[in-house]
């Protein structure tokens, strides 16, 4: 795949092909995989999202460390209050999706299982109020794909090396690209979209409580949807951001190399290491994980790494 | 690093971790492909965060799910302890510490089926990526994307070139060889991994050559 938006975005432009195709053309030389081979893969992802969101909505079952479960639900159930049917409906899915995740239900790691709500949150929402065909969000696909690529290539996609920036932060980026395509965005738009949405999004931390993918992962998942969104929005009216997007997530990869250990997965700061993060933890039987927790806050190290991704 | 478009928009997987249960899936998948099925007995060592946040993310039931052949998208893997108990799978788990230098998330096979038995070591990298260390002592660097090839052969010379030549006779394109040995004139273990997956009849012409030990056919990890 590519290593950088611009020789991805040349490359296209010197092909004439679309920022999708490129993609497409990319992955069958890479692996040899044939063109259709990928583009049924891409319908499946997308319909094991709509299972995993239809699921989340309608049950309430809980996780096994009941942390979550039927928070999506509720806000279903509950409506649009503040801006409308779609917002509500994107942060639902969202939830539903980790809800499902976090019970051992079906899900697409986009590009992390962490961060698995925030495509499906966007994408089928905006499916829906912007008339997309199926055919249409499987090329939306392909370019959320190139851009995935892109960040893992230049910073990361795991919260372990750079924090919910890379995970969630990543997932957003790639939302936002392919909303952009999706409408019509130039591909000027589309760089645009990438570097707005990351640059919303750099130093936010990983910190998952009790070192599960649940709590804050959930509602990170939700509102880095709304970044997204709010990032294609602002592209597609053409507002610019004087820094190109390489370069922003050239900074995003550095601000997850500085990052303290702490804050990469390890359930060692942050919300995780609160005192209730810390009773959460023993409560779920992670007395040794509490003990790290208590030497990380004291002296400031941890030279241990644990915690999902 | 070569970032493929399914590693960004997948693994299609049974949550919550891509390390904790796609990652250990795979390995317990990969270590009974190893073994030429699922084993009897399997004493699984869990080292790190693997020991530590396991239990959370189901990462016994997703080793024990891929020591019965189950992948990382198959939704068994939620009752998969039941079903190895069901299979006649008995399956140990321990808490083991490999050290500072191993990563998190690794984990350590004995396994047995009928007469065979192997030791697998292996870790979990990150987005439901794995990587096999150590097989019975002799340290490898096996990914399971790709379809692999596991030779245990007598240390003389001419058996890397051919177990080379024979696959490209199938016209199969080797992606990466390695070779390592116990000692000179004993055992050297070959891993190789191809474009295409190796064919039955080539694995039993294998098979029948006087200077191969063991042979096992790892199938392409798919999801």
């Amino acid at each position: 795949m590519f290593t950088s938006i611009s020789t991805w975005f040349d490359s296209a432009a010197e092909d004439g092909v679309t920022l999708a195709e490129a993609v497409l053309h990319a992955e069958v030389s890479e692996t040899g995989v044939p063109a259709e081979d990928i583009m049924e893969r891409i319908a499946g992802a997308i319909d094991v999202m709509r299972r995993a969101v239809e699921d989340g909505m309608t049950s309430s079952e809980k996780s096994p460390s009941g942390m979550t479960g039927g928070r999506a639900r509720r806000l279903d159930n509950e409506g649009p209050r503040l801006l409308g049917d779609s917002f509500t409906a994107l942060l639902a899915r969202a939830i539903a999706t980790l809800e499902v995740n976090a019970r051992m239900g079906l899900i697409v790691a986009a590009p992390t299982a962490g961060a698995a709500g925030v495509v499906p949150g966007v994408l089928l929402t905006l499916q829906e109020t912007r008339d997309w065909s199926d055919a249409d969000l499987a090329k939306g696909m392909l370019v959320a794909g190139g851009v995935g690529a892109v960040i893992a290539e230049r910073a990361s996609i795991s919260g372990a090396a750079g924090g919910c920036q890379a995970e969630t932060g990543s997932a957003a980026a790639m939302c936002a690209a392919a909303v952009t395509f999706l409408e019509g965005g130039s591909p000027e738009q589309v760089s645009q979209a990438v570097a707005l949405t990351i640059q919303g999004m750099l130093g936010l931390i990983c910190d998952p409580v009790a070192g599960l993918v649940e709590i804050p992962c959930a509602y990170r998942n939700a509102t880095a949807g709304v970044q997204s969104v709010a990032a294609a929005e602002m592209a597609l009216a053409g507002l610019d951001f004087p820094i190109p997007v390489d370069e922003v997530i050239d900074v995003m990869g550095d601000v997850g190399r500085k990052m303290d250990v702490r804050y990469r997965e390890t359930a060692l700061g942050g919300l995780a290491a609160t005192a209730t993060g810390q009773r959460i933890a023993e409560e779920a039987g992670l007395q040794q994980l509490v003990q790290l927790q208590l030497k990380g806050r004291n002296r400031g190290e941890a030279s241990a790494r644990f915690g999902p991704s | 690093m070569m970032v493929r478009l399914f590693d960004i928009l997948g693994p299609t997987m049974v949550g919550p971790s891509s390390s904790h249960t796609a990652g250990a899936c795979r390995l317990g998948y990969v270590v009974q492909a190893i073994l030429g099925g699922t084993p009897d007995k399997a004493e699984v060592g869990l080292h790190g965060s693997f020991a530590m946040t396991g239990e959370g993310h189901g990462t016994k039931r997703a080793v024990a799910g891929g020591l019965l052949g189950f992948q990382p998208d198959d939704p068994r893997l939620r009752d998969s302890l039941d079903r190895a108990a069901a299979a006649g799978l008995e399956v140990d788990f321990s808490v083991i510490d490999l050290g500072e230098a191993a990563h998190p998330n690794s984990a350590r096979f004995t396994v047995r089926r009928g007469q065979d038995s192997v030791e697998i070591e292996g870790c979990s990298i990150g987005g439901g990526q794995i990587r096999i260390r150590e097989i019975d002592g002799f340290p490898v660097d096996l990914s399971g994307s790709l379809p692999t090839l596991v030779v245990v052969a007598d240390d003389v010379p001419g058996t890397v070139a051919q177990v080379s030549g024979m696959l490209a006779d199938a016209g199969l394109n080797l992606a990466t060889a390695r070779v390592d040995r116990t000692s000179r004139g004993g055992k050297a273990l070959m891993t190789l991994e191809t474009d295409a997956p190796v064919p039955d009849e080539l694995l039993a012409d294998l098979s029948a050559q006087d200077w191969v030990h063991w042979i096992r056919n790892i199938r392409q990890l798919n999801a």
